[in-house]
């Protein structure tokens, strides 16, 4: 991706609010084509990052490049021009659709006969066509943001900001107008940040993730690498690992450590010293049960004898929390649940290969 | 009771004949109150929206005293106009004291916070990130400063609506700066008030029947547009 001209360039940014830093992020590139999704906790500085990559915020500090050009104030009404922003509330004007999908355009002085074209062009996208001559304020959650999302394609941006557009929707709803931008920004040639908490929005969408945590950018890579090997545990967590243990390092020898947990001791493969502190996470899927302790048992494998707390019943698989000396989750198909007899309060064998185990940094 | 149904009669005979003293009086209320509402309008949607838009110290304060200032006395604004304008007084050499202009100046005294304070509320009602949509989908400062007013149009006409309900109905302010000159500063309650106190109960209730359908049927328009605005 690094071979092609970035389309956005941020460098040096930093945004305070009320006397707090909530941004701090020293470099940022964006290319074209391509989606980021700014991934992390309420409160980790993901809104104020999309508001200040749109020049937003007056607080903001530090030099954004667009097409590698800087963006002073002299420039900043052209900028914004090529950029459209998507908030969570749809924020829609009180008047008709056809209108609030005009908006954009009308401030960028846009001849009559090429905003009905443009218009015309992005509610047909969008499927809001037959809602032309309808009042926003008469429209449905969904319906407003699809208005607000033809709203921002009718000024054909070279970068769209989306600040979790699709939070306030219900499920539905979500997913048909998930599909339909994932086709409109496959058709285009935008280049798009995302701010989202959700695991599904993010992995459909992005090419690379960008973990973001208390205003910085600890972690932003492919999609792929963020999820195989997350530097934190929010990403962790987000990538699915919801087994996050932690303890100190008791031994370390050929690449591999034990560490103590609770109680108890765990294999890890990885270089780590003594006494170090550590944290390590696993998914789900990654622990299996057996009912009897296996008659040989494999180099780096972990095996506990684990109280069963809960279980729960998701569609085709079951969610297995265990006590063994520290809580566990296991993920297993309802044929193991019935196989083993698994019941609450029953004992059952947790077993996971020290190299399933993933070391997290710090 | 006789005292009431006689008022109304000569009311019904003054307006049917289309009274020469009535007719000025009512034309000079509307000019009057009328110009003064289109001044505080002009001052008080441009003031209250520079308020709300701008960052300042002070803010919080001045946004108080603007709702403190929504219910000035028109006595007290009439005595400060009057001092103002008095022989002595800072601007005597306008030399514009027991005229039409200087109630015209105290009336827009009157209305202008409770434009800006109304205008303020209803700008500060739009959704926080309204105005960062307006500016991130291509807007100049002016075409954003244009669609927020437009979108608070239903509550600023409910401003407008008070600002004028406000000074064509007050009489302090009036009687003071202006002295109820007949034919030249005499307005609907001024003229009230002098009947009243000269115990011509019947010419009284006729401008102050005049004086409540003035009201009604300004703002009866103004109703009109809002309620269409909202249904639209």
């Amino acid at each position: 991706m690094n071979h092609k001209a970035a389309v956005l360039e941020v460098k040096g940014l930093r945004v305070s609010r009320g006397g707090a830093e909530t941004v701090n992020v020293p470099s940022f590139s964006l290319f074209s084509r391509e989606t980021v999704a700014l991934i992390g906790p309420n409160g980790s500085g993901k809104s104020s990052f999309l508001l200040s990559l749109a020049c937003l915020l007056p607080s903001a500090e530090g030099d954004i490049f667009f097409n590698g050009e800087l963006i002073n104030r002299k420039k900043l009404t052209e900028y914004r021009r090529s950029l459209a922003m998507v908030f969570q509330e749809p924020l829609l004007f009180d008047t008709t659709v056809y209108k609030n999908v005009a908006s954009g355009l009308i401030f960028r002085s846009v001849s009559p006969q090429e905003i009905r074209k443009r218009v015309e062009s992005s509610m047909e996208r969008f499927r809001i066509s037959h809602l032309a001559e309808r009042s926003a304020r008469k429209l449905s959650g969904g319906e407003a943001q699809r208005t607000s999302l033809a709203r921002a394609f009718a000024t054909s941006p070279v970068l769209l900001l989306l600040d979790e557009p699709f939070a306030a929707l219900d499920p539905p709803t979500r997913k048909n107008l998930t599909d339909d931008l994932a086709l409109a920004l496959r058709e285009s040639e935008i280049a798009t940040v995302m701010a989202t908490h959700d695991q599904f929005d993010a992995l459909y969408f992005a090419d690379r993730l960008a973990v973001m945590q208390k205003g910085a950018i600890v972690q932003m890579d492919a999609t792929f690498s963020v999820v195989k090997h997350p530097v934190n545990e929010f990403a962790a967590a987000f990538a699915g690992m919801e087994n996050i243990l932690k303890g100190s390092v008791l031994k370390a020898e050929n690449g591999m450590f034990s560490m103590s947990v609770g109680n108890e001791t765990i294999q890890v493969t990885g270089v780590r010293l003594p006494g170090e502190q550590v944290t390590v996470c696993i998914r789900p899927e990654q622990i299996t049960l057996a009912n009897s302790r296996p008659d040989r048992l494999l180099s780096g494998q972990n095996q506990f004898l684990c109280r069963i707390v809960r279980i729960i019943t998701l569609g085709l698989y079951s969610r297995v929390y265990l006590e063994c000396g520290f809580v566990l989750v296991s993920a297993v198909a309802n044929q193991t649940v019935q196989n083993l007899e698994l019941s609450h309060d029953g004992k059952v064998y947790a077993l996971f290969d020290s190299s399933a185990l993933h070391l997290l940094d710090g | 009771m006789e005292l009431v149904f006689d008022g109304i009669v000569t009311a019904w005979q003054l307006l049917i004949s289309l009274d020469q003293e009535l007719l000025a009086v009512t034309i000079l209320s509307l000019k009057v109150s009328g110009l003064a509402t289109f001044i505080s309008v002009l001052i008080g949607i441009l003031g209250g929206t520079c308020t709300v838009l701008a960052e300042f110290p002070g803010k919080r304060l001045l946004i108080s005293l603007v709702n403190t200032s929504m219910g000035l006395p028109p006595v007290v604004v009439g005595l400060f106009v009057t001092i103002m304008l008095w022989r002595n007084g800072p601007l005597n050499m306008l030399d514009i004291l027991y005229t039409p202009t200087a109630m015209v100046i105290a009336q827009t005294i009157i209305a202008t916070p409770i434009v800006t304070g109304i205008t303020i509320a209803s700008l500060q009602s739009l959704p926080s990130n309204m105005k960062l949509q307006i500016l991130a989908l291509g807007a100049s400062r002016i075409q954003m400063v244009w669609i927020l007013i437009k979108e608070a149009r239903l509550a600023l006409l409910a401003g407008i609506m008070a600002g004028f309900g406000g000074v064509i109905s007050e009489v302090g302010a009036s009687i003071m700066v202006g002295g109820n000159i007949k034919g030249y500063t005499r307005v609907l309650t001024t003229a009230t008030v002098m009947e009243t106190s000269m115990g011509n109960f019947d010419k009284a209730i006729a401008f102050g029947l005049v004086l409540l359908l003035v009201c009604f049927i300004i703002n009866y328009f103004l109703t009109r547009v809002q309620q269409k605005e909202r249904l639209r």
